[in-house]
């Protein structure tokens, strides 16, 4: 019961900031709402068992993402004002689009039959095991994302540097 | 009543279509990427809801999903940077307004 | 020797190819060639005289060709009348052409005319040696194409070119008869050869109105060729050509083949019934002779004279041959040979003196050139009959035939035997008498052509000797025809003759010498006759009138049709071609091209209209992307 309820508040948490996010016409204030999305989308992952994952969540993308992008938005004109047409003449091809893929996952979810696991219970402390699992089974995985950190902070720098 | 894997997964249907609408339809590119997050997010919890509820013991879709912020991070800063670079030369953040390749 | 016979008449053919191919680059640009062949030809033939008066005949024959079961051979043979023709033919046609090398000289195609000549010789030559009709037919043909070359040989003058085309017109007329003849022989027979010929006359196969009809068809290749009236209308205007070939061609040898083959087939005229073919030869003679003669009176060109004086004694020949004088007529082939080339070159040296033809622009030259006056005065004297001379001889013979067996032909060649003197002396005294009646200064000719026409004029007055009766005519004995016989020497004949060719000679002098009468008197005096004589009896105009005309109007009649129906039919199929042509082109234009283009047309509208695809912006790609992906999963859920 109570997983339910939390469950409920959580998807709002998600779902309303999110449509805030993709229809606002202020970017800064759509900017802002991003964060209650990513939060409540941490809370899921709590409810799922998934604590290491939900504070990574929190500490990269409702904390360095979120600024990253309100950087952004200071350095460029995106808080000009609200006289400026956020969105384009694609809106109805885009609402149908959207609508329509949700409606058909939707169909193909809940025609499918998920193999759930009856038994079987998350590893007690979820950090240790993610680490160990990087560390053998998935250590190239690792090591190849690290080398695409390094590449895109690099990348980062120098596209946005000032020409001089 | 149970919550089950259903439920995750229409949550993230949802999250996923909010925000390809967001992308589709937004004239700023920092609302594009904003969109592209949402999506991201959607598809994280698909991943961890599935190791949950598919492979309890085995911590693959967190290990997956990890990937993925990373890799959502890495892409963030690169986006934006490039936003930053375009909108030093041409003046505007409207991507309806970018359209040197065109016909 | 008379194995190599057959060298004679190669030798000439040789002669001509050398020249047509080295021409220039040969000894003396080819005459030397040319006279060195006939001069061997002359030797050979002298050799071959002395045999067959030996008494040798020969032949030889090879096969040419086999027609179904009928070979047809070819070959020679020497006999008397043979080795007579071939001396003539050589010894003169030598003499002539030394003479040529005068007359002709300088003319740019000097080396051609002694081709010609060659070519000719060779020609005469072969038509003599034969032995059957076929090879003798070659020969025929060959003199006549030569003697169009030769009378055309100054082809830019157009009365040259149109009198070369008469002469090959009027004389393949006769040719065809001949050739006719030849056919009916052939398939009456079955063979050409003489002898074969003969043995089936005597023996009755070729007999009766086939006889009659061969020998008359025969005669009438003789008409043609030795310009009988009513063919001999081409011989005056051959007068065009080269005077040596005057001489050689239209008055020694060409125009005596028709004798020749007269002579040659004697016995198929012989042996026609009631002699109707010899009766026919002899009245062509006949009346040919007088009326020649009568033409040639009033000729103000002097080789005209010649030509008519050639074609009435041709008919004195053939007159002759007519009233059995067999002998008779070819002793005066014989002698005509000699007198009258050596009247053409000197002639023609009179007309290289005064560079004109027309006897009354001369006179008065028997000073300035002595020895042309005296050979030519020999020659006169020979051609009117006067004893000793060599044309006396002959024909008091023909008219000693003649006064036997036709006495009305006796009378016609006396009668033309006073024209034959009057015109000739006409021409001595217009030419050699009086005073020159130009501006011209002539001179003798040189030597080069003076002493061939010396050499014939000791033939003129020595060679009818041969046929005396002090010595029992051997010329008689020599060539004869046993069945004819012959007539033996009647002094009180020999006597009248001798005194009309006298008279004529009188009456010659007296009009143009003396001029007790003037001649322009005696043109008023007989006025009418006088034009019919001026206008040669309007043989011309008739031939004009009744052949060519119609030939030309049909040969237009042809052309147009060849023209408007046959090119006009060509003409339309290439139209037609060409419209078929510009329908294809419209079919490739627009229908092929039009395919082509047709698909250009489409890449380049599909590519017009999905460039609007790229719409620069990245949105839009997503968009369809999804839009895709929403398919794809609707045809996924659907399947």
């Amino acid at each position: 019961m109570g997983e339910f309820a939390a469950f409920t508040i959580l998807s709002l948490l998600i779902l309303i900031p999110a449509v805030v996010v993709v229809t606002s016409k202020n970017i800064v204030r759509s900017a802002l709402s991003l964060v209650p999305t990513l939060l409540g989308v941490t809370g899921f992952y709590v409810l799922l068992q998934a604590e290491f994952v939900a504070g990574i969540q929190v500490l990269i993308y409702a904390g360095a993402i979120t600024v990253l992008l309100l950087f952004v938005i200071m350095l460029t004109e995106g808080g000009a004002g609200l006289q400026v047409r956020q969105v384009n003449e694609q809106i109805p091809l885009g609402v149908t689009a959207a609508v329509w893929l949700a409606f058909l996952l939707l169909l193909v979810f809940s025609r499918t039959t998920w193999p759930v696991a009856q038994r079987g219970n998350p590893p007690a402390y979820s950090a240790l095991a993610i680490g160990n699992a990087f560390m053998t089974d998935y250590v190239l995985v690792f090591e190849v994302t690290s080398l695409v950190l390094l590449v895109s902070l690099v990348g980062a720098i120098i596209i946005a540097r000032r020409e001089e | 009543m149970q919550v089950g894997l259903g439920h995750y997964l229409v949550i993230s249907t949802l999250l996923f279509c909010l925000g390809l609408y967001g992308v589709l339809t937004r004239r700023n590119a920092v609302a594009i990427l904003m969109g592209i997050e949402l999506m991201l997010n959607a598809g994280n919890i698909n991943l961890v809801a599935f190791n949950r509820y598919v492979a309890p013991a085995t911590v693959s879709g967190h290990v997956f999903a990890l990937v993925v912020i990373t890799l959502a991070a890495c892409e963030a800063a690169i986006g934006l940077a490039l936003v930053m670079s375009a909108y030093r030369s041409l003046e505007t953040i409207h991507v309806d307004e970018i359209n040197v390749m065109k016909w | 020797m008379a194995q190599y016979a057959w060298i004679i008449p190669v030798l000439p053919f040789i002669a001509f190819w050398l020249i047509v191919f080295f021409g220039r680059r040969l000894p003396g640009e080819g005459a030397y060639v040319a006279i060195g062949a006939m001069l061997i030809d002359a030797m050979l033939s002298v050799g071959l005289l002395v045999q067959a008066l030996g008494g040798a005949h020969y032949q030889a024959n090879f096969v040419w060709a086999v027609l179904g079961n009928r070979p047809l051979e070819l070959g020679y043979q020497i006999d008397p009348l043979t080795a007579v023709m071939l001396n003539v033919v050589t010894v003169v046609g030598s003499l002539i052409f030394i003479y040529s090398v005068g007359y002709m000289h300088g003319d740019p195609r000097y080396p051609r005319y002694f081709a010609y000549m060659s070519l000719f010789a060779a020609s005469m030559l072969t038509l003599v040696l034969a032995n059957n009709l076929l090879l003798l037919y070659v020969g025929w043909e060959g003199v006549g194409l030569c003697s169009y070359l030769l009378i055309g040989f100054w082809f830019e003058r157009p009365a040259a070119a149109r009198a070369s085309l008469k002469a090959f017109v009027t004389t393949r007329v006769g040719d065809l008869f001949m050739f006719i003849g030849i056919l009916l022989i052939f398939f009456t027979i079955g063979t050409l050869q003489f002898d074969e010929v003969f043995e089936a006359v005597e023996g009755g196969r070729l007999a009766g109105p086939t006889l009659t009809l061969a020998a008359l068809l025969l005669f009438g290749g003789a008409v043609g060729k030795s310009a009988q009236v009513p063919l001999h209308v081409w011989l005056p205007d051959a007068m065009e050509g080269p005077t040596p070939v005057s001489a050689l061609i239209h008055a020694a040898t060409m125009v005596a083949a028709g004798v020749y083959l007269v002579a040659r087939t004697y016995l198929l005229f012989f042996a026609s019934p009631d002699h109707t073919a010899l009766t026919v030869v002899a009245y062509v003679g006949g009346i040919t002779a007088l009326m020649a003669a009568t033409i040639g009176i009033v000729q103000d060109d002097i080789k005209r004279v010649m030509a008519y004086s050639t074609i009435s004694q041709l008919g004195y020949m053939m007159m002759g041959l007519g009233v059995l004088g067999y002998t008779a007529g070819v002793f005066h082939l014989m002698t005509h040979a000699f007198f009258k080339a050596l009247l053409f070159l000197a002639a023609g040296s009179v007309i290289h003196a005064m560079h004109t033809n027309s006897m009354k622009e001369m006179g008065g030259l028997a000073k300035v050139m002595p020895w042309t006056y005296r050979t030519m005065l020999v020659g006169s004297l020979a051609l009117a009959g006067v004893p000793p001379f060599a044309g006396f001889w002959s024909k008091d013979e023909i008219l000693l035939e003649a006064f036997h067996h036709n006495p009305a032909l006796f009378v016609l060649g006396l009668i033309g035997a006073f024209i034959t003197a009057f015109y000739i002396f006409r021409m001595i005294f217009l030419t050699f008498g009086g005073h020159l009646r130009s501006a011209a200064h002539p001179h003798e000719s040189p030597g080069v052509m003076t002493v061939p026409l010396v050499i014939l004029a000791v033939f003129s007055a020595f060679i009818g000797l041969v046929g005396a009766p002090w010595w029992d005519n051997p010329f008689h004995h020599f060539v004869e025809f046993e069945a004819a016989g012959g007539a033996a020497f009647d002094v009180g004949l020999a006597l009248v003759s001798t005194a009309v060719a006298l008279a004529g000679i009188f009456a010659a002098a007296a009009v143009y010498y003396w001029k007790w009468i003037s001649s322009a008197s005696l043109r008023t005096a007989f006025g009418p006759l006088y034009t019919l004589l001026v206008h040669k009896y309007y043989w011309d105009e008739l031939y004009a009138r009744a052949i060519v005309r119609p030939t030309v109007w049909t040969a237009r009649q042809l052309r147009t049709f060849d023209v408007y129906v046959i090119d006009g039919f060509v003409n339309a199929v290439g139209i037609v071609f060409v419209w078929l042509a510009r329908l294809y082109r419209l079919f490739d234009l627009y229908v092929v091209d039009g395919a082509v283009n047709l698909l250009g047309w489409i890449a380049k509208t599909t590519g017009g209209v999905l460039r609007y695809m790229q719409t620069g912006r990245p949105q839009n790609y997503l968009l369809v992307i999804a839009l895709g992906v929403i398919i794809l999963v609707i045809g996924g859920i659907l399947r």
